[in-house]
């Protein structure tokens, strides 16, 4: 959207889905120059202990490369366990993806406003 | 089998002070306004029903020592922080199993916090006593000898009148004591440490502390899978949140409540306590701590429920 990708995850991050999810997701935040990347969790179901782990993982090369990098719309499990882990204060949290937008891009906000 | 816990607290002592104590007869007495109480029985039931844990008690500041009562005639327990100290004076004290008391001692590592309570440990000073310390690193007589000697403390190793001898395990291979059978597991931590899993009688207590989790090693998470398997109790180092030990504390040997609620689970534990507590944290802040996780184990379980405590000083779990 604009500048920055969105990536969208479905169901649990967990053991067993983290290392595809890690691989995903650090090919789009490690790139020259960095990148910016949103990631829409409203579809997410649970995250594991190694799901948050590949956040930061992937926070770390995103900031290493001058990149920016959120996760938005957390559903209430989720957002329970990003608290209880203190996750919150690893990688920017966001209520819906448009303010994850926002808070990387206007232009990115704007198209969504858009429609795409 | 009874579980005593003499110290419960990480990296150094943290006494309650002055302030925390005022707070907590402030937040009482408030609570209690307009109440009279006849009996010393009315003014506990006031404390344990009324009263939340952080503002009625305390969850003390002992650095770790847990006492491992199977029934035998003779002591054992894990580490030798500065609540051994209230060990040791318990031990004399309690009317005497056997003319000559025998103390065994599992050492998870030699880091200061789970030593410092050997110098004043009374039984080591009195002849007919006879101390056994058990563990897996080679120099741990060489680590006590060391807080012995000048300057550090008056009275040197050798001066001791108690019997102190050391059998130093072989990592993975169970030893028998006190009629218990007791594992060890080599754990992540600085210079290492070891758990120790107690077994008698079908019941099992497991002793792990400082010992950080990788979670990018699969191997070493079933290795502890398998150690924690089946459980009663898991003792279990949650001194950090996850966010903390995956990153400014990387490295540092700790672990996490959301880890250690993870490996109950899959291990089928029955009971996590956690334990060596940020001397940083107080008592609210260990109880919010309680409060969280307990509710993470709601909300990650998907069989039977894992019960979790939070490790005090005093406390005791009967299996």
């Amino acid at each position: 959207m604009a500048d920055v990708t969105v990536l969208k995850a479905v169901g649990r991050l967990d053991q067993d889905a983290s290392a595809a999810f890690q691989s995903r997701l650090v090919g789009l935040v490690d790139v020259p120059g960095g990148a910016k990347v949103a990631l829409d969790f409203g579809l997410v179901d649970y995250v594991s202990s190694v799901g948050l782990r590949t956040l930061m993982v992937a926070a770390k090369k995103s900031k290493a490369g001058g990149g920016k990098i959120a996760v938005a719309a957390l559903t209430p499990v989720v957002r329970e366990i990003f608290e209880i882990s203190r996750f919150n204060f690893v990688i920017p949290v966001f209520a819906d993806l448009r303010a994850s937008l926002l808070s990387m891009s206007a232009d990115a906000a704007v198209a969504f406003d858009a429609g795409g | 089998m009874l579980v005593r816990f003499w110290g419960t607290r990480g990296s150094l002592p943290a006494p309650l002070g002055a302030a925390a104590v005022r707070e907590k007869l402030r937040e009482a007495l408030l609570k209690a306004s307009g109440r009279r109480f006849e009996t010393d029985a009315d003014a506990d039931a006031f404390i344990d029903l009324e009263l939340d844990f952080a503002t009625g008690s305390t969850f003390g500041g002992n650095s770790p020592c847990v006492e491992i009562d199977a029934g035998s005639d003779e002591f054992v327990f894990c580490d030798l922080g500065s609540g051994l100290r209230a060990f040791g004076n318990y031990a004399m004290a309690k009317p005497k199993r056997r003319k000559d008391p025998v103390y065994h001692a599992f050492v998870s590592h030699m880091h200061w916090d789970h030593i410092m309570g050997f110098p004043f440990f009374v039984p080591a000073y009195v002849p007919g006593h006879r101390t056994i310390i058990h563990g897996c690193h080679p120099n741990i007589e060489a680590a006590l000898r060391r807080q012995h000697a000048a300057p550090s403390f008056p009275v040197e190793y050798d001066q001791l009148g108690g019997t102190i001898v050391y059998d130093i395990m072989t990592p993975g291979m169970p030893v028998q004591v006190a009629g218990m059978t007791v594992h060890s597991i080599p754990q992540y931590h600085s210079g290492d440490s070891f758990g120790y899993r107690f077994e008698k009688d079908g019941k099992t207590v497991v002793y792990s502390t400082d010992s950080e989790h990788k979670l990018d090693n699969p191997e070493h998470t079933e290795a502890f899978v398998e150690f924690f398997r089946g459980a009663d109790v898991v003792i279990f180092d949650t001194m950090y949140s996850l966010a903390d030990a995956l990153t400014i504390r990387q490295d540092w040997g700790h672990s996490s409540n959301i880890v250690a609620v993870e490996l109950c689970h899959r291990a089928g534990v029955k009971t996590l306590c956690l334990f060596h507590h940020d001397p940083n944290s107080d008592d609210r802040a260990i109880a919010t701590l309680h409060d969280e996780t307990v509710r993470f184990e709601e909300l990650s379980r998907e069989s039977s429920p894992l019960r979790v405590l939070a490790a005090y000083d005093g406390m005791e779990i009967r299996l």
